[in-house]
């Protein structure tokens, strides 16, 4: 009698991750889920670059010189290097809370609401930091289960919260984080210098063989650098303008999601507690910066007992959430949950009558509709441009 | 009700769950570090001065992996010149360190936590957020993360 050893298949965490990625490579590539975008740029970095390596580079090789093409070749292999790190990575996603670690935030929160009368909404989960003498507000992420991280944001088209959350960009399928941004920033450089580069040769080009045969037939010559000309100049606009503003962000160690919603600009409001108020130990700590390790384990093997239990808590979370409407009680004034490092000046006393939280309540809190809000103009904003 | 009568039930609750979150001390920006005040659930399970400790060699190993000074510069500038493609075959600083974290937290759940009957597990579990303390049973043991082969996994992206 023989036993037919059937191979395990063994299930690795990335399949079981809430959110809205997609993972390659049996979970060592993490993008988001549409990539229609992403692919149109690799078509026109990958597709432009071609054209020139067909057209432009063997005159300029022959009648220049043999470095152009060499340089082409190595801004190139830069370029498709940071947008594939870019898109692949990790940008820093936060996982979401366990049950009991969700279960203790929970109770913390109803200790500090206290006695909470029937009909009344419970006031908003804000906690009170203070970050280098300023007072900042970290939100409560109804999906994720936790109370995010300074500078985190949660990204309604990926579904998760993420670390130093700049922006989700579709052009290379991915948000840009913290242990992404360096990767993006460098790229769209390299990108600007890629493009000033092709820009520039193809003029040369045409101009030389303008110089021989006149400048039509050096168009009729060598159609693909009418195409170049076309894809540089509008690539030129939006890319070396892009450069141009992330470099200001850096130079002042903001994110562009704190830019757009205004977080540090304003007589009112905090100045940047993160801004070492110096451009170039600003632009260090960005650039040079420690490479933060993944939090989020994708490779990890599943334990067996655990794939059983797995769908039910996440699957129940996401119905309920999904299907709450999406009140606004943003506006709402309550007070706000003091800890040990909300000054004391700042510390409101407890109201006596206070709102009582009911289970349906609890099950119907509103999803923070704040930062959903932020995605969209951002990508109209990549576009646009 | 009163606002003692709360944290009494509060306590008393925290006292039958199994788990203790020591959350992020936020106040010198984003850097990991960790809040070193004494929780009040495990006041009869361990001394005050053993945890503070544990919490501060903690926060001391993290400050030691997000150092920005010539080190990471360095670490920077090379990683850049090779376009990133270095990390494939070097660890970066970050991944050292956490390694020596996981060692240090494994070694003192063998010496002072595992004899009171705490677990503290590695902060990497879950997502550099808490450090988690819950008591042992004898599946816990058995079930204890490992968070040193979690770093030796495919990092590079």
């Amino acid at each position: 009698m023989s036993a037919v050893m059937l191979p395990r298949k063994v299930t690795r965490k990335w399949e079981k991750l809430p959110g809205k990625n997609t993972f390659c490579c049996d979970g060592r590539v993490m993008m988001a889920r549409q990539k229609g975008v992403f692919y149109l740029t690799l078509f026109l970095i990958i597709g432009t670059c071609a054209l020139f390596f067909a057209f432009e580079c063997p005159y300029l090789a022959v009648h220049l010189s043999a470095a152009i093409p060499v340089f082409a070749v190595v801004l190139f292999l830069f370029v498709m290097a940071m947008l594939l790190r870019t898109s692949f990575s990790d940008p820093g996603v936060l996982p979401r809370a366990l049950p009991e670690e969700a279960n203790f935030i929970e109770m913390e929160i109803e200790a500090a609401n206290g006695n909470i009368q029937a009909g009344q909404r419970p006031p908003p989960r804000i906690r009170n930091v203070q970050i280098n003498n300023q007072i900042v507000k970290l939100k409560y992420c109804y999906t994720c289960k936790i109370f995010r991280p300074p500078r985190a944001s949660h990204c309604s088209i990926c579904d998760n919260c993420v670390d130093r959350f700049d922006h989700h960009c579709p052009w290379v399928g991915n948000c840009v984080g913290k242990r992404n941004y360096r990767y993006f920033y460098l790229f769209t450089l390299s990108l600007s210098l890629l493009t000033i580069y092709i820009f520039t040769f193809d003029i040369v080009h045409v101009a030389l063989r303008s110089v021989d045969s006149g400048f039509l037939n050096a168009l009729k010559e060598t159609p693909g650098t009418v195409i170049e000309v076309l894809v540089c100049f509008f690539t030129l606009w939006s890319v070396v303008g892009l450069t141009g503003f992330h470099t200001y962000l850096i130079s002042l160690n903001q994110t562009t999601n704190e830019d757009i919603k205004g977080s540090w600009s304003g007589k009112n409001r905090v100045q940047n507690p993160y801004s070492h108020k110096n451009i170039m130990k600003n632009c260090c700590e960005v650039l040079c910066g420690p490479t933060y390790p993944s939090v989020l384990d994708r490779r990890g093997v599943m334990a067996e007992d655990s794939l059983s239990s797995t769908p039910s808590p996440p699957t129940s979370d996401v119905v309920a959430t999904k299907s709450n409407p999406v009140t606004p009680n943003t506006k709402t004034t309550a007070p706000l949950i003091p800890n040990e490092h909300t000054p004391d000046e700042a510390k409101p006393s407890i109201a006596a009558a206070a709102q009582k939280t009911t289970k349906e309540e609890k099950v119907s809190s509103p999803r923070d509709s704040g930062p959903k809000v932020s995605p969209a103009p951002i990508v109209v904003k990549e576009s646009a441009h | 009700m009163t606002t003692s009568l709360f944290q009494l039930l509060l306590l008393h609750s925290a006292s039958l769950a199994n788990k203790v979150f020591i959350q992020r001390d936020y106040s010198e920006g984003t850097v990991c570090k960790f809040q070193t005040k004494f929780p009040s659930e495990l006041d009869s399970r361990i001394e005050k001065t053993l945890f503070e400790d544990t919490v501060k060699t903690l926060n001391n190993y993290y400050a030691e992996a997000e150092k920005i000074g010539g080190h990471s510069y360095l670490e920077g500038c090379l990683a850049c010149i090779t376009a990133y493609l270095i990390f494939l075959c070097m660890e970066t600083r970050y991944e050292k360190v956490l390694k020596k974290i996981s060692r240090y937290i494994q070694e003192q759940n063998e010496k002072i936590y595992a004899p009171r009957g705490l677990l503290i597990t590695d902060p990497i579990e879950r997502g550099m957020r808490v450090v988690s303390f819950h008591t042992m049973s004898p599946m816990t043991i058995s079930n204890t993360s490992d968070s040193y082969g979690r770093i030796k996994r495919w990092t590079f992206l």
